[in-house]
């Protein structure tokens, strides 16, 4: 009978590898072999494939069919292989145009009755396949929008199996709103709606002066934070409109951020590229694997990767598990989780901001004064110190958020909002831009202390209160770092060139919880 | 309407009469049908330029429950190979070759009945 080839794309973490399924129809007994190492899932394809083609009204025939899906070596998973095993095996058995089937990358899983279903990283998977020179590409209807966020893409959708067919045999689809009309090219990442929600507000928020200038300064700088307060004091709150301080992402980080959504299943694909900053907060009880990522067989992305460019919110941080803790220090200090598995590593980009927010004791009341708590010296002592000293070292803003009093609730000051605070961020990061632009970094946040020593050294008259702390041995020469990092953006959010004494001390204020000791 | 045991058994004596028939036409000699033994029946026994070729026939009157063809199972083969086995037992005859074969025979409402002839499935 026939061979018949098309493209697919198998995804490994968030890396796109083309993948050639190859359909062979011979004379011999019915059967249906795959081969090319699928994974279990993806073994079921054969079996979704000739119902659908058969309820498609063109059934498989019945000979030995071998389908191949190339390069043997790469582990495949899922059912993204199904309209692309399909499309070759009809291709193979002469019922549409081998070469219009073979110059389409084909994705989407197929049902029962020849449907064609939308699939999870769509958007990693074309721009895969753009990247190696395949612009073609055949996808499910519910994926159209996504797969058109990747420039230079030629998509069309399908509806069913049927549609596929039509579209292979040169017939006219029978549903024209769902192929590509030729007037419109391929949306850039442009035309995705540029307004999107920001979030709750920070205007919300009464009284906490101190915390929100802590917030200020971590969106700023992208610093990591750490509130100490009792219960009820506004940290979930104040958390939780750190994102709306944040600035738009950029092209390059938008599309990063899309594909990690798109593979975790977390993505709308109505609303285009995702433009702002996620906002992740795992529940105290997540384990290593929800947090950075993993899975059996081939590992999916956690918490840390879904907080891309965004903020991870680890509320209660005392009550989570330390080593799931102590398991984000690699991405904290690479921006990049590399997760082994039997299968094979995969690589998610996890440059998140993290904030922290922890009671100070078992009991929640030792903060301030402490004079409600009910624990003993040891529980006190015993609780903060779960937070393990090198997490806590990479933290540069430590803060402790006090409850509110009834003299703040009634003053009359209106709290600030969102906006106005969020366009003092983004003057700050102008500046920082500016600053560090020729360097791999963009904030504050992300530049190591050798750098800030050396090529932003600040005279010694405006050091003089953080260089005897650490005489003093108060604190250690990492946290002296750091103070120097949020001085410079303590120093850009008040419009000044470089830090001058008075930014210094109040670095060396934010970054210490006022009496325990990091 | 389901067939009756005996409209059963003639549709599949008839087949293997028309696959006969195509066995021969196709210059085959054929030696032996029907071979009954304890592990289950030969459809057919022929010999194919000195190689000896065990057939297996079915025969459909509707493809309502799919090819002729996808009725021969795994299962069926293995017990084809053992019956080969166990019919050469008896020969004095020896073969060069064996061969498994299977034939398809449809027999539409009208018309001629179609066959299919698959050499050498295992």
């Amino acid at each position: 009978m026939g061979l018949g080839r098309c493209l697919a794309v198998g995804l490994v973490g968030l890396e796109g590898h083309l993948v050639e399924v190859e359909a062979d129809v011979a004379s011999g007994l019915p059967a249906f072999t795959l081969v090319g190492l699928p994974d279990a899932s993806l073994v079921e394809a054969r079996d979704r494939v000739r119902a659908a083609s058969a309820n498609a009204g063109c059934p498989l025939p019945a000979r030995r069919i071998t389908v191949n899906l190339s390069p043997a070596a790469l582990p495949k998973t899922g059912t993204g292989f199904d309209l692309a095993v399909a499309a070759a095996l009809l291709a193979a058995a002469g019922q549409v145009d081998p070469r219009s089937v073979a110059s389409r990358v084909h994705l989407g899983e197929l049902g029962l009755d020849g449907r064609v279903r939308g699939i999870r990283g769509v958007l990693p998977a074309v721009m895969a396949a753009v990247r190696s020179g395949h612009c073609r590409f055949v996808v499910p209807r519910e994926n159209l929008a996504e797969a058109r966020l990747v420039p230079g893409a030629e998509v069309v959708a399908v509806r069913s199996l049927g549609d596929a067919v039509a579209l292979h045999r040169g017939d006219p689809l029978p549903d024209h709103d769902a192929c590509d009309p030729p007037a419109e090219p391929a949306r850039g990442p442009d035309a995705s709606p540029a307004v999107q929600d920001r979030g709750p507000d920070l205007a919300d928020v009464v009284g906490q002066a101190e915390a929100r200038a802590a917030l200020e300064v971590a969106a700023a700088g992208s610093h990591h934070l750490l509130m100490v307060g009792p219960p009820g004091a506004g940290k979930t709150m104040l958390a939780a409109r750190l994102p709306g301080l944040l600035p738009d992402l950029d092209d390059a980080q938008a599309l990063e951020v899309t594909a990690i959504h798109s593979v975790a299943g977390t993505l709308d694909p109505s609303a285009g590229l995702v433009r702002r900053p996620p906002f992740e907060d795992p529940h105290h009880t997540a384990t290593v694997v929800a947090l950075v990522g993993g899975g059996s067989g081939l590992p999916r992305p956690g918490a840390a990767s879904r907080a891309h460019r965004g903020v991870l919110f680890l509320d209660e941080a005392a009550e989570f598990d330390p080593r799931a803790l102590d398991a984000l220090r690699q991405p904290l200090e690479q921006g990049l989780l590399v997760i082994h598995r039997s299968l094979g590593s995969a690589r998610f980009p996890a440059r998140f901001q993290l904030v922290l927010a922890a009671n100070p004791c078992p009991c929640g009341h030792g903060a301030g004064k402490g004079r409600d708590c009910t624990c003993s010296p040891t529980a006190r002592r015993r609780y903060l110190s779960r937070l393990s000293g090198p997490l806590l070292d990479r933290v540069d803003l430590q803060v402790e958020v006090l409850a509110v009093s009834r003299a703040e609730m009634a003053s009359a000051v209106a709290p600030e909002s969102s906006d106005r605070v969020a366009a003092r961020v983004r003057m700050a990061r102008e500046a920082q831009r500016e600053r560090l632009r020729g360097t791999p970094w963009a904030c504050n946040g992300e530049v190591p202390g050798a750098w800030l020593r050396e090529a932003l050294r600040l005279p010694v008259g405006i050091t003089r209160d953080v260089d005897v702390a650490l005489d003093r041995g108060r604190i250690s020469i990492r946290g002296y770092d750091r103070v120097l990092r949020t001085a410079w953006t303590v120093a850009d959010l008040a419009g000044r060139d470089s830090p001058d004494r008075d930014d210094v001390g109040r670095a060396l204020l934010l970054r210490h919880r006022s009496q325990a000791a990091a | 309407m389901p067939a009756t045991k005996s409209v059963r058994a003639a549709v599949g004596e008839f087949g293997e009469r028309v696959a006969a028939e195509h066995l021969r036409a196709d210059g085959m000699e054929v030696i032996g049908a029907r071979w009954r033994c304890r592990q289950g029946e030969i459809d057919l026994i022929a010999v194919d330029d000195g190689c000896l070729v065990v057939c297996e026939v079915k025969t459909r009157r509707s493809l309502a429950a799919g090819s002729p063809l996808e009725a021969v199972t795994p299962v069926k083969l293995d017990r084809l190979r053992r019956l080969a086995a166990a019919w050469l037992a008896g020969q004095e005859r020896s073969f060069a070759e064996v061969r498994i074969d299977v034939v398809a025979v449809f027999l539409p409402q009208r018309g001629r009945a179609q066959v299919e002839h698959l050499r050498a499935v295992v």
